[in-house]
C-alpha cells in the first residue's frame, strides 16, 4: 500500500540503526518517551526496540485512551447500558476492560445490556436514526486524534432534531498529560528521566505541533513529532539523539506528510464549538487532573448524556496486584509487574494496559515477552 | 484508539463523504474534517473521518532524507 510499505524498508532502517549506533554517545544515556501506544506497539512490533543502540532508552507513555480511563468512568458506562430503553455504542477495546469485581461491558452485554461494537461515531448516529424508540448512547473516548468525530456528530444530531441520541463524553487533552508526567513527584525526584519526547503523530495532524513548544521551552526537552511506521520512528529517534548532542531543545516534525504546525484549524474549530473545558477528570495512573477533559458545551445538552441521566462518579481504586498507573507514569515497565503475563494477559487481562492494542503490556506480551534483556550501559 | 491509515479518494459524494481506498479495500468516510480533498488525493483516515491530507511532495521529501541516510553513509556498513 503507497505511504505504508516505503516506510517499511528493512535495509534502510538498518541504515538508520547504524547511524545513530555512530552518533550516540557511549558517555550518556538518552531517555525517550513515545507518548502515543500506537507507537509502543510499532516499535515493538518491527523489532525496533532491539535495534538501537544501548545508550538509548524508550519510556512509554499514557498516551492509549482506553488505558488512562479509570474505572470508575467505565463503572459509569455499565450504569448507562443498565437503563431502560438504552443501547450503548463503543470501541471494541473498551468494552473487554475489567472493572470493579472484575465485571466489563462484554459481561453487562451477555446478561442481556444492550451494546454495541462500533468502528466509529458516525455509526453510533445511524443507529440512532435506524431505532427511534431507542436511546442510543455513545460511549466516547479519545485524545485529540478522535475527539472531533464525536462533534461532528452531536452537531449533525442537534441539526437533525435526533433527540435519542447522545454522548458520553471521556474525551482528554494530550498537553494535560505530559504536564502531569513532568511535574509528578516522581519526576520532581528524580525517579523519572525524561530527556526527550516522540510526539503523537496523529494527535498533531489535529492540534498541530505549535502545543509542544511550550514544553520544549518550558523543560527543555526535544520533541520530533512522528509517523507511525518504522522508518518514520527510527528517523524520529534519531532527531531526538541529534538534538541531545547538540544541547538543542526544540519541536521538530518527522511527520510533514500529514501534518502541519497549525494543526487542523476544521477540527479544532467543531471541538470548540461543541465542546469545552471540564474542570476536572481522574485519570488512571495520573491521577485528578484540572482541565485536562472535554465535556458537551450547555448549547448541546440535551446530547450529553451525563445531563440526561444522573450517574454520579465514584472513584474505583485499581487492583491491588495492577501495576497499570505506574507503567502509565514510565515509573515501571510491563514486564516489572507481578502478575504480567501469569495472573494477566490479554486473555484475562486484570488492567485496562493489557485490553488495549495500544496499551504497553499488551505490546510487551504480543511481541516482548520473550526477547531477550537487552544490553544497558549503567551511567 | 489513534490507529489511522493513509486512505486513496476514490470518488466523492454530495453529503459530504467519499468512498476510500484503502489497499483496494472500499469503504466510505466522512471529509467533514477537512478542505478541498478531491478524487484521487490521499488522506489519513481515521474512525470513520479523513483527518488531513496526505501531502504527496513532503512524503516524497521524507523518504528521500530516509534513503540518503540509507545509501551515502550507511552504504559501507
Amino acid at each position: 500500500m503507497k505511504y505504508i510499505e516505503e516506510f517499511r524498508d528493512g535495509d534502510v532502517a538498518r541504515s538508520l540503526a547504524a547511524e545513530m549506533a555512530r552518533e550516540a554517545r557511549t558517555d550518556r544515556r538518552y531517555r525517550l518517551m513515545e507518548f502515543c501506544g500506537g507507537h509502543t506497539h510499532s516499535l515493538w512490533r518491527y523489532g525496533i526496540v532491539q535495534m538501537l543502540p544501548p545508550e538509548v532508552e524508550m519510556i512509554h507513555g499514557p498516551g492509549c485512551p482506553v488505558c488512562v480511563l479509570p474505572i470508575g468512568r467505565l463503572e459509569q458506562a455499565i450504569a448507562l447500558a443498565h437503563v431502560s430503553g438504552v443501547m450503548l455504542c463503543t470501541f471494541g477495546d473498551l468494552v473487554r476492560v475489567p472493572a470493579r469485581d472484575r465485571r466489563s461491558l462484554l459481561k453487562a452485554k451477555a446478561a442481556g445490556a444492550d451494546i454495541r461494537i462500533v468502528y466509529g461515531s458516525a455509526d453510533a448516529l445511524r443507529l440512532a436514526k435506524d431505532n427511534p424508540g431507542r436511546e442510543v448512547v455513545f460511549f466516547a473516548i479519545g485524545f485529540e486524534t478522535t475527539t472531533p468525530a464525536t462533534a461532528v456528530v452531536v452537531k449533525q444530531a442537534a441539526e437533525q432534531g435526533l433527540r435519542n441520541f447522545s454522548v458520553f463524553s471521556n474525551h482528554v487533552l494530550t498537553p494535560s498529560a505530559i504536564d502531569a508526567i513532568l511535574g509528578s513527584p516522581e519526576a520532581r525526584e528524580g525517579r523519572i528521566q525524561v530527556d526527550g519526547f516522540v510526539g503523537p503523530g496523529h494527535v498533531s495532524t489535529i492540534i498541530g505541533t505549535a502545543p509542544y513548544e511550550r514544553f520544549a521551552r518550558e523543560h527543555r526537552k526535544p520533541v520530533v513529532v512522528s509517523g507511525f511506521e518504522p522508518l518514520d520512528l527510527m528517523q524520529s529517534i534519531l532527531m531526538l539523539v541529534r538534538q541531545l548532542n547538540e544541547g538543542r531543545h526544540e519541536v521538530e516534525n518527522e511527520y510533514t506528510r500529514a501534518v502541519v504546525r497549525e494543526g487542523n484549524a476544521r477540527a479544532m474549530a467543531l471541538v470548540d464549538e461543541v465542546l469545552e473545558l471540564r474542570p476536572s477528570f481522574e485519570w488512571r495512573g495520573l491521577g485528578t487532573l484540572p482541565d485536562s477533559a472535554l465535556r458537551l458545551r450547555e448549547k448541546y445538552a440535551a446530547w450529553d448524556a451525563e445531563r440526561k441521566w444522573d450517574i454520579p462518579y465514584t472513584p474505583v481504586a485499581d487492583h491491588k496486584a495492577c501495576a497499570c498507573g505506574e507503567i502509565l507514569r514510565g515509573l515501571k515497565k510491563p514486564t516489572d509487574c507481578k502478575i504480567f503475563g501469569t495472573a494477566c494477559t490479554p486473555e484475562s487481562p486484570v488492567g485496562s494496559c493489557m485490553v488495549s492494542p495500544e496499551g504497553s503490556c499488551a505490546a510487551y506480551y504480543a511481541y516482548g515477552r520473550l526477547a531477550k534483556k537487552r544490553p544497558t550501559n549503567d551511567l | 484508539m489513534c490507529l489511522a491509515l493513509p486512505a486513496q479518494v476514490v470518488s466523492l459524494h454530495a453529503d459530504g463523504t467519499a468512498t476510500v481506498s484503502l489497499g483496494g479495500l472500499r469503504k466510505v468516510i466522512s471529509l467533514a474534517l477537512v478542505d478541498g480533498v478531491g478524487e484521487g488525493d490521499y488522506v489519513v483516515v481515521h474512525t470513520g473521518f479523513a483527518l488531513s491530507r496526505l501531502d504527496p511532495v513532503e512524503a516524497e521529501k521524507t523518504l528521500a532524507l530516509l534513503r540518503d541516510a540509507g545509501s551515502s553513509r550507511g552504504a559501507d556498513r
